[in-house]
């Protein structure tokens, strides 16, 4: 990182931020989850559902913060399509959740 | 379709692309991702902050915008691949009828909300 010129369009940095604001969206559907489960009355069924749901915005998270943390290099490698794919599938699994949740 | 099963297939092809490009890219991508979880959202909103609408109606919205969250998302990855391959071989970037499927979708969710809010609330 030290002595690398910085990039002048400040791409790291927007990318980053990007993924912060993603992480903020994702935290903001699963609350509406908890708020679900919790409003709902939800039996047993319910609380896996929100359970799963917490569980794959903790996925989200971790992937979110591991890019996030690679952002610091001057010139930071492409995203890996292992993240890409792991974010995705946190990003259905919430859906699925909620569609159990809903019904 | 096949670098969804086998992803790392994508760093054998081509040249690496220069890093602003893929950034790029994968803001685009998050972008997606955000579209993909706001109608998550609102599939949740919309059965806990329309509780007065009958129940059918009120799943079949909710549902619709969970299943255009599903769409957006698997979209979202898909597209990425493709746009990365793309950069790495020097094609041009692949094109997409998505965003317009996804719009007309959202507004006719959109208006059948604002037809069952104005005529539909009677109970449950």
């Amino acid at each position: 990182m030290t002595g690398a010129p910085r990039d002048p369009g400040l791409q790291p940095e927007r990318t980053r931020l990007a993924w912060r604001r993603t992480t903020l969206s994702c935290t903001v559907v699963a609350l509406l989850g908890v708020r679900q489960a919790l409003q709902g009355g939800a039996g047993a069924a319910g609380a896996v559902a929100v359970a799963l749901s917490l569980l794959a915005w903790l996925g989200f998270l971790r992937t979110a913060h591991r890019r996030m943390a690679s952002m610091e290099a001057a010139e930071p490698g492409p995203l890996g399509p292992r993240r890409a794919l792991t974010v995705a599938v946190c990003t259905v699994a919430l859906a699925v959740f909620a569609a159990a949740m809903l019904y | 379709m096949r670098l969804w099963f086998a992803p790392e297939g994508i760093r054998e092809e081509g040249d690496t692309p220069d890093y602003r490009f893929s950034l790029a890219n994968e803001r685009t991508f998050l972008a997606w991702i955000r579209t993909a979880l706001a109608l998550i959202g609102g599939g949740f909103a919309v059965d806990q902050f329309l509780p007065r609408l009958t129940s059918a109606v009120r799943s079949g919205l909710a549902l619709a915008l969970l299943v255009a969250g599903v769409l957006c998302a698997l979209r979202a990855v898909n597209h990425w691949v493709r746009c990365e391959r793309a950069m790495r071989r020097g094609e041009d970037l692949p094109v997409s009828r998505f965003p317009v499927l996804l719009s007309l979708a959202v507004g006719v969710v959109a208006l059948a909300m604002v037809v069952v809010v104005l005529f539909g609330w009677e109970g449950r």
